[in-house]
């Protein structure tokens, strides 16, 4: 059994409300680290054996498809080990 | 003259969409998600709410609904159809309308009576406007912000795309206020307020909403 992760995230030029407010809620519980944050999804597709490049090439095409929007959101396709 | 109106499992407005249609002088013709069928209407509404609860993305699941299909091949054909708020959402991810919409820019999810500006009255869907009139909807959506590439929105605004804008201060965070905007051809229209909320002065803070929908009869009579 193998894993492979999509991770989805917003284009760097899209605002992201929702990791503007994590930004700010950091700091408010004493943690001082973060100049920004992000927020994104990330989605765990689990498959019988070792993937193959075929395979590999139908998830990216699904993240195209239907777990990123291509307007807004970029996808990075990768496999766990 | 017959307007459908599209359930999807989560749909809210689909009620008062239908009623808006009937109101306007139309028959509302109720439409399934499941649906490999349009029954002959002459155009399409797709009412707000949460479809397939706003899973994955607003509008992500539905666009993949048999019925869309059938709706997105006839829309390029020409018919008209108009998303009203999630259905907005669904014409965005059905590719028949550029852009997208993402979380409110403060988070919250408002439900407050908007004045909007109709700034494109040459569309089915608002002919019934005079061009620049200010009307008062509903706005109710966690997702309303319409946002673009800048060369998308330079498009939509330089060939008339943008079809109503929020009038005041932006409640969302759109960009360039969009409150509506249009395909290339105009028959398909997305509008993130509801005017099938404001068809009755008694439920509704105005009856001004009704004119999306005496629009799309004037349209197809004419």
């Amino acid at each position: 059994m193998a894993k492979i992760v999509v991770d989805v995230m917003l284009k760097p030029e899209i605002l992201d409300p929702q990791g503007n407010a994590v930004a700010s809620a950091l700091p408010r519980l004493g943690f001082t680290f973060a100049t920004s944050v992000r927020q994104g999804k990330r989605f765990e597709i689990e498959i019988q054996g070792e993937p193959t490049a075929a395979q590999l090439a139908e998830v990216e095409k699904a993240a195209e498809v239907l777990l990123s929007n291509p307007v807004i959101e970029n996808y990075v396709v990768r496999v766990e080990k | 003259m017959r307007v459908g109106v599209i359930t999807f499992p989560g749909t809210l407005d689909d009620r008062d969409a239908a009623r808006a249609v009937v109101v306007g002088g139309a028959q509302a013709v109720s439409l399934w998600h499941g649906d490999a069928d349009l029954k002959g209407v002459d155009a399409v509404v797709l009412p707000g709410g949460f479809s397939y609860g706003d899973y994955l993305r607003c509008g992500a699941i539905s666009r993949f609904a048999p019925v869309m299909q059938l709706v997105i091949e006839a829309a390029n054909k020409g018919m008209p159809v108009l998303g009203i708020c999630n259905g907005f959402q669904v014409l965005c991810e059905s590719h028949l309308l550029p852009g997208a919409l993402t979380r409110n820019s403060d988070l919250h999810f408002l439900c407050r009576d908007q004045e909007i500006e109709v700034v494109n009255n040459q569309t089915p869907w608002t002919n019934s406007f005079k061009q620049g009139e200010k009307i008062v909807i509903p706005l109710k959506n966690g997702e309303g912000s319409f946002q673009c590439d800048d060369q998308t929105l330079a498009m939509l605004e330089s060939k008339g795309r943008v079809i109503a804008r929020y009038v005041g201060e932006n409640p969302n965070g759109s960009r360039n206020l969009i409150a509506g905007i249009s395909n290339a051809q105009g028959n398909v229209v997305g509008l993130m307020p509801h005017p099938e909320h404001a068809i009755n002065e008694l439920t509704g803070p105005s009856s001004q909403g009704l004119g999306f929908f005496t629009s799309i009869l004037h349209a197809m009579v004419k």
